[in-house]
């Protein structure tokens, strides 16, 4: 199991009641993360998810170390 | 002068279309996005803007950075807000200076269309019928059923 970070923007932070937490996961990568946490949280589904690891850009196969700090991006809308 | 920045406070372009003064320039090209008081046919009220902050400031860079290459200018600057706005308020703000207008236009224009679509910011819209959302997401529920006719610019 990994001990992995995880910080929640716009409608998953509303949606998981949280703005970050830290979960024990045997996820190998953010697909599987995030399939997870949607158990549990039922995320509203999106036309689009992206992850951030450790603040960069990832993709959702990466593989997943114990001490990450994962962020799910869901559509941005800035401007 | 490449910089982008995420504040909380009021925008102020006055300060920084100072900044990019430069006697090599002669051209100065700027973008103000507002608050617009409609989206999707609802009255808006307010907006209330997110920011994923150490992700949003770096691909800012970079995006002034890729403007910067593709467009001779000399200087650029890009301030989003975070927090609550009202309608009129300014949510973003894009100057650039350099040695001819032509540059200067087409760097500005790149800019925002790239913060639009890559910066980690996410808008909430606040109705006058109640309700509230956020832009580009709960409208997209239902497999992207576009039948609300939302745009995604």
């Amino acid at each position: 199991m990994k001990n992995i970070r995880i910080e929640y923007f716009a409608v998953l932070r509303e949606q998981a009641g949280l703005d970050s937490e830290t979960l024990s996961t045997a996820a190998e990568t953010p697909q599987q993360l995030f399939a997870e946490l949607n158990e549990r949280y039922a995320f509203p589904q999106l036309q689009s998810v992206k992850v951030a690891i450790n603040d960069e850009f990832a993709d959702m196969q990466t593989p997943l170390h114990d001490g990450d700090a994962v962020v799910f991006i869901p559509p941005v809308a800035g401007g | 002068m490449l910089q982008f920045a995420i504040q909380d406070a009021d925008l102020q372009p006055d300060q920084w279309r100072q900044e990019l003064l430069d006697p090599a320039c002669g051209g100065y090209a700027s973008f103000e996005g507002w608050v617009r008081n409609h989206n999707d046919g609802e009255d808006v009220l307010r907006l209330e803007y997110q920011a994923y902050a150490a992700l949003a400031l770096k691909e800012g860079q970079r995006i002034l950075a890729e403007a910067a290459e593709k467009f001779p200018i000399a200087h650029a600057k890009c301030v989003h807000r975070t927090g609550a706005l009202e309608i009129g308020g300014m949510a973003v703000w894009v100057g650039v200076s350099g040695g001819h207008r032509d540059e200067c236009f087409q760097a500005c224009r790149y800019i925002i269309d790239e913060v639009k679509h890559r910066v980690p910011v996410w808008k909430k819209e606040h109705y006058r019928n109640g309700d509230s959302g956020w832009v580009n997401c709960e409208a997209c529920a239902a497999g992207g059923d576009h039948d609300n006719g939302h745009r995604h610019d």
